[in-house]
């Protein structure tokens, strides 16, 4: 990790639903979280840069984020499009043993 | 480099020459070195054109496929003129009538089919030549010859009424001969046509001036030593100054049999076209016989060649050729027809579909089995050929509105073809995807309809063009479309049809979406395929069912609709758009209090608060104290109704109570697609019944008519009649059958319109009213029991709010 990330706790993975999706502010970047079935925890940028739609209210299968305005696709591992023009932004994040999820996000 | 081997071809007619140009394109030259055999002196020519040689509408030279250059450029040693007379095979030898032996390492006969003459006194001269005045119709050699007889000739008569002998007479007539047709059959083009419209090509030919004459048998051509008539088997005669055979064809098998090979009655080849007896002896187009099937016509040729040339160059030693289905479309002497298939139905089961106005020359008929189309006549008007043969071809399944398959109905008549049409036509007006695009994707090697749209995002707004993105598709695929199974599938993510989903679900007591995912899909969860599930699994278990939030998509996760900016809009029940000054006045209240941005009136008759802000929605509801009105879901949206018989002076029904009724019925129905629904206290119809997916119109006699399958969004339609009752109870449980029947058959998001029109009224009336399947009962139960779940999502959400579902931002402690 470069010294310029910071890790940021944002609090338990079990405010977060299974399956959906959250957003939260972070050194001044809105970033949406979200908490899949299998358990596994993303982070990407908060808005689709179609048309800027609510990635947090989007459906999520298996590791595809799918956007609630106009249905773009992308993989929430490397946030690459599946089907759309561009990829997203995602942010390096795991979950810690006390169950927090913890984010590491460059510094302002 | 290794040494080429000889490749010989029996045969310098369309088959032979089509079949090298195929070897060609696969490099054939690289690898063979191409010796043709010709009885013509000449290149190869289309033979189909020759009739119009025959009527002088084309010069010879304009019917030559290939000129003898292109055998010189492209290295084939062309021995034109030289019959192939015997073929040895234990030495690989072919020899011409001059001696001359041409060895092969693979051969192919092409060697196609001669006039056949039955038998009739007087046909030759002593000699063995034809008696001058006796002509058959095969060759360009034929053609001259029969033009220079016709000189000064009055009358001639063609022996044969199929399809070249028809051709022949309407060349004759226009040497300005008067033209017989004597056939021996019944009707006229009996390969292609049915008695019917036999009787109508007769008379629009004896009005064009030719005399057909059915059921004569040819005994005798009459003239000591050239033409002067016929004498049939009933004895009677007929002048005329020469005569045209055109009593079928035969095929040329001659030299494969004096070799061995097996014959019938065409030389017998498997699917690779190879003779069933010499692994390097192929045999294809008129002379050949595969399946039990000789094919006479040009387009099942054109498959043979290819597969042939896929074998015997090594490009696809898997091809095979697996029968053509033959579809032929023709002018005969300027009548249209169309033939595709069988021309009588064939089993009790075959549906017919039959249109005749003999007096102006119409007929069509088609022939389907099991929704497919397996045998078509169009005669006269044959402007449905090219979807028809096109369905034909591919086997695809018809649409149920029977009557467009034969007429153009009302819809705007297609204005181009795809090929006409420009790259920059905007097919999807929802999301802005042209006919380039399309064909540019795939081109890049998407081949289904799916992965097109999948891509483009064609199709994938509204949907009212996916007809049409099919249709490009197909099209720019050259009809090569691949099928993605996902089609079939209920949803994309399980592959599984509905019904057996369904019964899957029931058995395995499957009630929540990740289960689904867990048994049916391999525990693999597809996101596309979540909300499809979950309404499924609603409409199954009602109260049973387990919800899982992340399954519904965001809107009816919230119930709310999300908007453009990602706020959302708020829509309370108003059933039959009644309302009142107190629910007006608190509205209005939360319209203020929440500075919502927005207040409209809905096409539902209802009023949308738009612009509200996620956190605010379970106090905007709280404080509406309003049940939701659904404005969101693939479901129940609401009932509208006209102002009735209270107080309109038209008003013969009381459309106000009914709408409410139907209001307490159905709300927050789950279902394939969104239902609108409306009541009109007469046939004015003020408030469109009619278009919606399920209307009721009150009608004089204190009846009401029930609509269903009506839009009036993307697409528009009038609904059909489902019934006629007497009474609101009876519109309800009407009603109630048709949506459980919908619910549970339905594709996911596919609209009532398109649900009737797939099943046809005919089928869902039998089911619904006349309870054929013995299910009514049944769907009136399912009905009771999702009207017994209803809970008002808005007032469940207020008062047990799931994790922050509402929380615009989770709190960070930083």
């Amino acid at each position: 990790m470069t010294p310029a990330m910071a890790e940021i706790e944002i609090g338990p993975l079990s405010a977060i639903p299974p399956g959906e999706g959250r957003n939260i502010q972070a050194q001044g970047r809105k970033i949406a979280i979200f908490h899949t079935r299998a358990g596994a925890v993303f982070a990407v940028q908060a808005e689709c840069p179609h048309r800027g739609g609510p990635l947090a209210d989007g459906l999520v299968g298996g590791t595809t984020l799918i956007c609630p305005l106009h249905a773009w696709k992308f993989d929430l591992t490397t946030g690459a499009a599946l089907l759309g023009d561009c990829g997203i932004k995602t942010f390096p994040v795991r979950v810690g043993e006390d169950g927090q999820i913890i984010l590491m996000i460059d510094s302002p | 480099m290794e040494k080429k081997r000889k490749l010989v071809v029996i045969g310098n007619g369309m088959a032979g020459a089509r079949t090298v140009e195929e070897i060609l394109s696969r490099g054939g030259a690289e690898m063979f070195d191409i010796t043709m055999f010709g009885d013509e002196p000449t290149g190869n020519y289309n033979r189909i054109l020759l009739s119009n040689v025959l009527n002088g509408s084309y010069g010879e030279d304009e019917i030559f496929l290939n000129p003898l250059s292109w055998y010189e450029e492209n290295n084939i040693t062309l021995l034109a003129g030289l019959r192939a007379s015997g073929l040895l095979r234990r030495v690989r030898l072919v020899y011409g009538e001059d001696g001359h032996a041409e060895p092969y390492d693979k051969l192919i006969i092409a060697t196609g089919s001669r006039p056949f003459i039955p038998p009739m006194e007087g046909t030759t001269m002593p000699d063995g030549s034809f008696k001058p005045g006796v002509f058959v119709f095969r060759t360009l050699d034929d053609c001259r010859q029969i033009a220079e007889y016709a000189k000064g000739k009055k009358t001639a008569a063609v022996i044969g009424g199929g399809l070249l002998g028809l051709e022949a007479a309407r060349g004759l007539q226009n040497f300005g001969l008067e033209v017989n047709v004597v056939h021996l059959g019944g009707h006229l083009m009996q390969a292609q046509l049915d008695r019917s419209a036999g009787v109508i090509l007769k008379n629009s030919m004896e009005k064009l001036g030719v005399k057909v004459l059915l059921e004569k048998s040819t005994k005798a051509i009459l003239g000591p030593d050239r033409v002067l008539g016929l004498r049939f088997a009933d004895d009677s005669t007929l002048e005329c100054d020469m005569v045209v055979i055109s009593a079928g064809i035969k095929a040329n098998w001659e030299i494969a049999a004096g070799s061995g090979l097996t014959v019938e009655r065409g030389i017998v080849v498997d699917d690779q076209m190879r003779c069933v007896d010499d692994p390097n002896i192929y045999a294809v187009g008129e002379c050949a016989q595969h399946r039990g099937h000789m094919y006479g016509l040009v387009a099942p040729l054109w498959e043979q060649a290819k597969v042939l040339a896929d074998h015997v160059t090594g490009k696809n030693p898997r091809a095979a050729y697996h029968g053509s289905k033959v579809a032929t479309k023709l002018k005969v002497m300027g009548v249209e027809v169309a033939s595709m298939g069988i021309a009588e139905p064939q089993y009790p089961e075959d549906e017919v579909i039959q249109y005749s106005d003999a007096k102006r020359g119409f007929y069509k008929k088609l022939i389907i089995r099991d929704g497919r189309l397996v045998g078509g006549i169009l005669l006269g008007d044959i402007s449905k050929a090219a979807y028809l043969m096109q369905s034909f071809d591919r086997n695809t399944p018809l649409p149920e509105e029977r009557l467009g398959l034969l007429f153009d109905l009302g819809d705007p008549p297609k204005q181009v073809t795809f090929e006409e049409m420009s790259a920059s036509t905007q097919i999807c007006n929802c999301n802005g995807v042209s006919k380039g695009a399309l064909v540019a994707c795939v081109n890049s090697g998407k081949r289904s309809a799916k992965a097109v749209m999948d891509a483009t995002r064609a199709g994938m707004g509204c949907g009212s063009c996916k007809a049409m993105v099919n249709e490009i598709v197909e099209w720019a695929c050259g009809g090569k479309t691949e099928e993605d199974p996902s089609v079939h599938y209920y949803v994309p993510g399980v592959p599984l049809t509905k019904p057996d989903l369904i019964r899957a679900v029931l058995e395995r007591k499957l009630k929540s979406v990740s289960a689904v995912f867990d048994y049916l899909a391999g525990g693999k969860e597809d996101a596309a395929s979540k909300p499809g599930l979950a309404s499924l699994l609603k409409t199954l278990w009602k109260g049973e069912y387990e919800d899982e939030s992340d399954a519904r998509f965001i809107n009816e996760r919230i119930h709310a609709n999300i908007q453009r900016d990602g706020r959302f809009s708020v829509v309370p029940q108003i059933p039959g758009g009644i309302t009142s000054p107190a629910q007006l006045r608190r509205i209005a209240d939360v319209a203020e209090r929440y500075r919502v941005p927005l207040v409209k009136l809905t096409g539902g008759q209802r009023i949308d608060l738009l612009g509200v802000r996620k956190e605010d929605l379970p106090k905007v509801w709280e404080d509406l104290g309003m049940p939701s009105g659904y404005a969101y879901g693939k479901s129940y949206r609401t009932c509208k109704s006209c102002v009735g018989s209270d107080f309109c002076r038209f008003g013969i029904g009381d459309s106000i109570s009914l709408a409410l009724k139907i209001e307490q019925e159905f709300q927050g129905f789950d279902s394939p697609h969104k239902m609108k629904l409306a009541t009109a206290g007469c046939p004015r119809n003020c408030s469109e019944a009619m278009v919606k997916d399920l209307g009721a119109v009150a009608v004089e006699g204190g009846k009401w008519e029930i609509y269903i399958g009506g839009a009036a969004g993307s697409s528009v339609r009038k609904g059909d009649i489902l019934c006629v009752v007497d009474s609101h109870e009876d519109v309800l449980k009407y009603m109630g059958r048709f949506i459980q029947y919908y619910r549970e058959n339905a594709k996911y998001l596919e609209r009532t319109h398109g649900f009737v029109q797939r099943l046809g009224i005919d089928k869902i009336r039998a089911v619904v009213v006349e309870d054929s399947e013995g299910i009514a009962e049944r769907l009136e139960r399912e009905i009771a029991e999702s009207k017994a779940a209803y809970k008002d999502p808005w007032k469940e959400l207020y008062s047990i709010s799931p994790a922050n579902q509402f929380s615009e931002l989770l709190p960070v402690l930083q």
